[in-house]
């Protein structure tokens, strides 16, 4: 009992264990703030001091220490969030990716003192290239959706170059991530959906008759975001590039086919990767991630800069000099280095080998579960298709039988100790999770897993509310969404909030 | 059962549009829509003053998990707008019909109310979009 | 096999329960004819796996190669003090290996660090409300430029005023990522005497727009005449978004309180609050708005509210604006976000605090104003803006600064930023932060000075021919 007192107290704000007469700490340097302040323009100064809270070390420590048991993890709980690829980040990216020499590093240090960081960004440019069959591969987007704006905004750059302006529409399937949409808008396209048929498959005779010279590209995703490889993928290309369009490859889920099938292969003019996916970089809580974008031959003088070149001798940057085509620099310097170090030691790490084993085993993993889930009795939403690295179940019996819907099984596993899977994402299939256990988990874990949802949904059978209400053992229960969205509290110290 | 006042007419979008009687209109959203979309949170309406084409987004109502455009029926001024929804979104839940009412507008031509759907076949939409 | 668990045993049995005889199999709905091991385009050019030890050997090999040199170069990029205790903690894997909060019972600690960090930055700023963070700042700047033109439709303008004297690659950037969406820059000229904006220059230039971009500290480090900007900007019917740096913020007014009715926008480079250098990036852009445009924010928003109990908790909010709900109409297409940077800058803040903040921030005016002293004695050495400057400023030079640097750099210094442009000038730009000891500030004077007259002796013996 007093284990759960202790574990479910709220923890105070930061600012509700400040005094503004605490002294500061020795993280400061010693100065007189005052003294220095006079020989600036008063104009400019501040009249009040900054709102910051001023809290001894040790309570920091352990204010932060404390919040961070409240959170689930990798390193805590299975994860199995389709689309997301929660897989084990091994210590060693870290550790290594904060070597002195390479945090330390300014972004405008002398070539000369910075051939180190750029062979590494040398050796995973060429790796991606490698991986993805593509041409060439640019480094700098900063996550998935930068990705996709960079990819995007290339094949809009191609066409401007061969004068083919009429090209406004950038085709969607009705099951793409939400960024696929949004990025098309950014680049200042039109959307055209197309449904999805069955089978999971993209419904060919809808794409047939919404192509034309309107058509500027398509965006695919490879297994779907319904968790299936598009098997008419040689066709839907074929129709595409036919009627003068490129093919963009939202490559979040490239888990499922790393050394197995190339996106170049497949014939995409252009992809993106989630290195915070597949190449194992954290996800941070929200970030950072990686989003670097590999092209076909024809895009090579769009990308991205800057990148790196290497001369047998020395490495050098790529910039606009070199590639005045490019659609320029999406962010200050060369996108998240630290996170790109990373990736490049998981690469270094795992090598061609490890890089083929994940597929096998993202996938055997997927498979496995699928059919333990299925032999429970759960319904899976595409049963005569092969899974690729996740899958999608519907919950629908369960929502119609006993009222309790998925976002309902969803809080119930937390309980249990298991993140839920994606919930409600696509949108397409109802009451679904989106299940991706990826390769790092083990046979015990799934069957752990699955032994889990029967208990819930007995437990849905007997005594709902306990899904209904759930979470129980928590920090806090369900949340109320409408209050929070209706009396706006984003800052402690709005007028109003306090 | 949804509520579809025999009253109105309807759009595919899923409002409703009252005549009034000095020959200006009433728009809201219909209460099936408003079901769908579950707890509203807010609400941002046109300024008095501005004019729309037909089909021309206007407004946008938003829920907790979505967030809706709302398109003008039919080409017009806007000459009225429920203020009291900003700091009461939640009147299109309790009364989508009446105090959910959203904005009001002047036809600028002489219009033609036929594109808009009866209740009945605007019901008949429901249940077909219920499958 | 590295990081994965399967005995043989297991493996066995797991494809008898799927009813297949080898893994191969399950990769059947893929057509043959795309299978890479038999188009025999395998990975063959990416190394085998190797031990934990040897890419330790390689990596520290590769580290060692760059060095720590001596780092007097800014730009958007700031070598600070960080305490030990941030990476310690923002490193624990709840943080670290967690994902974006969408689960928000199982994700109270990342909330509630992030309605933390939201409220440190608005604190900071003076905004009524952050969002959880965007990249970086350049990409921040291109996020409040979407925003301020949708957010003032009213002024029926797509321009938006860029000052010469905001960094070149943000101008970069923000033209990249705005340029498909009919958005024009009018780039406004700074004052050649003081780096600052030229307010006349400004008002001519100006016709209808929708925002003005005003940087605090500019590029050079020199402080804008923010107050007069902003009114000036608001009586014109555009808005104004600030861009500015949080560790000046500690002693620099608010953009909250600039002018009668202060910046609507503000956003900036997030990296000095405890992110390291690291070549660029990882760092993470904040922004924050008035209250009354917080739905033209982009990117994640956490709010404070209550559980079924009544108890407090955190969970994301105003999700409406977002890619997952809206797609197509998304304020933003931003998904994943910086979010260990955020906890990182959160840790740093609080360990600081308003008070150790400030101090940071005058030992960094201070050790600024000590090398520019030391270098008013260097010949060759002018200071054409001024020297009244918060950690940044500019030298001319009478010689090439990308010679200086080259030079520099073989004494382990990174030396400044050549700024020198379209300017005809040889302009280096010199940051000077707490972490520069006395000791550091002369031999970089010093070094400097030799550099300099080294060069000038070259240029002599080659016919004085100035190198470009
Ligand atoms: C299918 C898909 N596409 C795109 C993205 C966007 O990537 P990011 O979050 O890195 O921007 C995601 C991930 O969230 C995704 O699952």
């Amino acid at each position: 009992m007093s284990k759960r007192i202790i574990e479910q107290k709220a923890e105070n704000l930061i600012f509700e264990l400040s005094d503004n007469n605490r002294l500061s700490s020795s993280l400061a340097p010693d100065i007189d703030v005052s003294a220095v302040c006079q020989n600036l323009p008063e104009s400019v100064l501040r009249k009040q001091k900054i709102e910051l809270p001023q809290v001894a070390e040790l309570q920091v420590v352990r204010h932060y220490t404390r919040l961070s048991q409240k959170n689930f993890s990798i390193d805590t709980h299975f994860y199995p969030l389709g689309s997301c690829t929660m897989k084990y980040n091994p210590r060693a990216c870290n550790t290594l990716a904060q070597l002195p020499g390479l945090a330390g590093r300014h972004p405008m240090a002398h070539a000369s003192m910075s051939q180190g960081v750029m062979s590494c960004m040398f050796d995973l440019q060429n790796m991606l290239v490698e991986a993805t069959g593509m041409k060439q591969v640019s480094l700098t987007p900063m996550a998935g959706a930068q990705g996709e704006f960079a990819g995007v905004a290339m094949i809009r750059a191609y066409h401007d170059n061969n004068n083919d302006t009429q090209r406004c529409e950038i085709i969607v399937p009705d099951a793409a991530h939400g960024t696929n949409p949004a990025t098309a808008v950014m680049c200042g396209y039109k959307v055209k959906e197309i449904p999805t048929n069955g089978q999971g498959d993209i419904d060919i005779e809808a794409l047939e008759k919404i192509i034309g010279p309107q058509t500027a590209g398509i965006m695919l995703t490879n297994p779907s975001t319904l968790g299936v490889f598009e098997r008419k993928i040689k066709i839907i290309a074929d129709m595409i590039h036919k009627a003068g369009g490129l093919l963009y490859y939202d490559g979040a889920n490239l888990n499922a086919i790393l050394g197995k099938v190339k996106p170049g292969d497949m014939g995409f003019d252009v992809i993106h990767m989630n290195l915070h996916k597949t190449f194992s970089t954290p996800h941070g809580g929200g970030g950072p991630g990686a989003g670097p974008v590999g092209v076909s031959e024809r895009l090579q003088p769009f990308l991205p800069v800057p990148m790196v070149a290497y001369d047998g001798k020395t490495y050098s940057w790529i910039t606009e000099k070199e590639l005045p085509l490019s659609i320029g620099h999406l962010s200050a310097w060369m996108g998240n280095i630290s996170i790109l170090l990373r990736a490049y030691i998981y690469a270094l790490l795992l090598g061609r080998d490890g890089m083929e084993r994940v597929a096998d085993y993202a996938t055997l993993n997927a498979n496995y579960l699928l059919k333990r889930l299925s032999d429970a009795g759960f319904e899976i939403a595409f049963p005569e298709r092969r899974a690729s690295h996740e899958f999608i179940l519907t919950l629908r019996k369960e929502a119609r039988q006993h009222g309790t819907n998925a976002m309902d099984f969803a809080k119930r596993l937390l309980d249990y100790g298991y993140h839920a899977p994606t919930t409600y994402f696509p949108l397409l299939v109802p009451e679904c999770f989106l299940i991706e256990p990826t390769e790092t988990e083990s046979c015990n874990d799934l069957d752990a897993f699955v032994d889990t949802m029967s208990k819930i949904r007995e437990e849905a059978e007997q005594t709902p509310n306990l899904l209904k209400d759930a979470p129980f053992e928590l920090p806090v229960r369900r949340l109320d969404d409408v209050k929070a969205a209706r009396e706006l509290d984003l800052n402690y110290y709005y007028k109003d909030n306090k | 059962m949804t509520d579809i006042p025999q009253d109105l007419k309807y759009t595919k979008s899923h409002e409703w549009v009252r005549v009034e009687d000095d020959g200006s209109i009433t728009i809201g959203i219909t209460d099936h829509a408003q079901g769908l979309l579950g707890d509203m949170v807010f609400v941002e309406l046109p300024d008095i003053g501005d004019e729309y084409e037909a089909e021309q987004d206007c407004a946008v109502i938003e829920s907790v998990k979505a967030a809706s455009d709302i398109y003008c029926p039919i080409e017009g001024e806007v000459i009225a707008i429920n203020e009291e929804l900003e700091d009461a979104p939640e009147q299109i839940n309790v009364n989508a019909y009446h105090e959910g009412w959203l904005f009001r507008i002047q036809p600028l031509k002489e219009n033609d109310f036929d594109a808009l759907m009866s209740p009945e076949d605007y019901a008949e939409l429901v249940e077909s979009e219920s499958h | 096999m590295p990081y994965i668990p399967h005995t043989p045993d297991e493996v066995k049995h797991m494809l008898s329960v799927i009813g297949v005889n080898s893994i191969d199999e399950l990769f059947d709905e893929i057509p043959q004819e795309l299978r890479s091991h038999l188009a025999n385009n395998s990975l063959n050019t990416i190394p085998v796996g190797q031990s934990e030890m040897a890419v330790q050997r390689l990596l520290t090999e590769r580290a060692m190669q760059d060095g720590t040199p001596m780092c007097f170069a800014g730009g958007g990029a700031y070598e600070h003090h960080i305490p030990a205790a941030v990476w310690e903690i923002t490193t624990r894997g709840e943080f670290y290996s967690s994902y974006t909060p969408y689960q928000a019972e199982a994700s109270q600690g990342t909330l509630q660090v992030v309605y933390e960090f939201q409220s440190m930055i608005a604190g900071m700023t003076g905004m009524d409300v952050s969002n959880a963070s965007l990249y970086d700042g350049a990409s921040g700047l291109a996020e409040a430029v979407l925003m301020s033109v949708r957010a003032n439709r009213k002024a029926k303008s797509k321009r938006i005023l860029m000052p010469k004297n905001v960094s070149p690659v943000y101008r970069q950037v923000v033209e990249t990522i705005v340029k498909n969406q009919g958005i024009t820059l009018e780039l406004i000229d700074f004052d050649s005497t003081s780096g600052t904006i030229n307010s006349d220059q400004l008002k001519e230039q100006a016709g209808s727009f929708a925002a003005l971009i005003i940087p605090q500290p500019n590029y050079f480090g020199h402080f804008e005449a923010v107050h007069e900007l902003t009114d000036w900007a608001h009586e014109q019917g555009g808005l104004v978004i600030a861009l500015v740096n949080p560790i000046a913020l500690a002693l620099l007014e608010a953009p909250g309180n600039w002018g009668e009715t202060g910046a609507d926008i503000t956003v900036g480079e997030g990296q000095p609050l405890g992110i390291p250098l690291s070549s660029g990036g990882a760092y993470i852009g904040f922004i924050g708005c008035k209250q009354k445009l917080v739905r033209q924010l982009p990117g994640r928003i956490v709010g404070r509210t209550i559980d079924l109990d009544g108890k407090t908790g955190f969970t994301l909010t105003l999700q409406a604006r977002e890619q997952h709900i809206r797609r197509s109409k998304a304020t933003s297409n931003i998904c994943t976000n910086q979010g260990l940077m955020a906890t990182a800058a959160t840790l740093y803040m609080s360990f600081l605090g308003a008070d150790g903040l400030q101090k940071v921030a005058a030992s960094c005016v201070a050790n600024t104003q000590k090398l520019i002293s030391g270098l008013e004695d260097v010949a060759g050495v002018e200071f054409p803006f001024g020297k009244k400057v918060f950690h940044e400023f500019v030298i001319s030079l009478d010689v090439n600064i990308d010679a200086v640097l080259e030079a520099l750099a073989e004494e382990d210094i990174v030396g400044g930023i050549n700024v020198s442009a379209d300017s005809g000038k040889n302009l280096l730009l010199i940051c000077v932060t707490e972490t520069k000891t006395e000791d550091e500030l002369t031999f970089f004077a010093d070094t400097l000075s030799r550099v300099l007259s080294h060069l000038r002796n070259i240029e002599l013996t080659t016919d004085g021919g100035a190198q470009s």
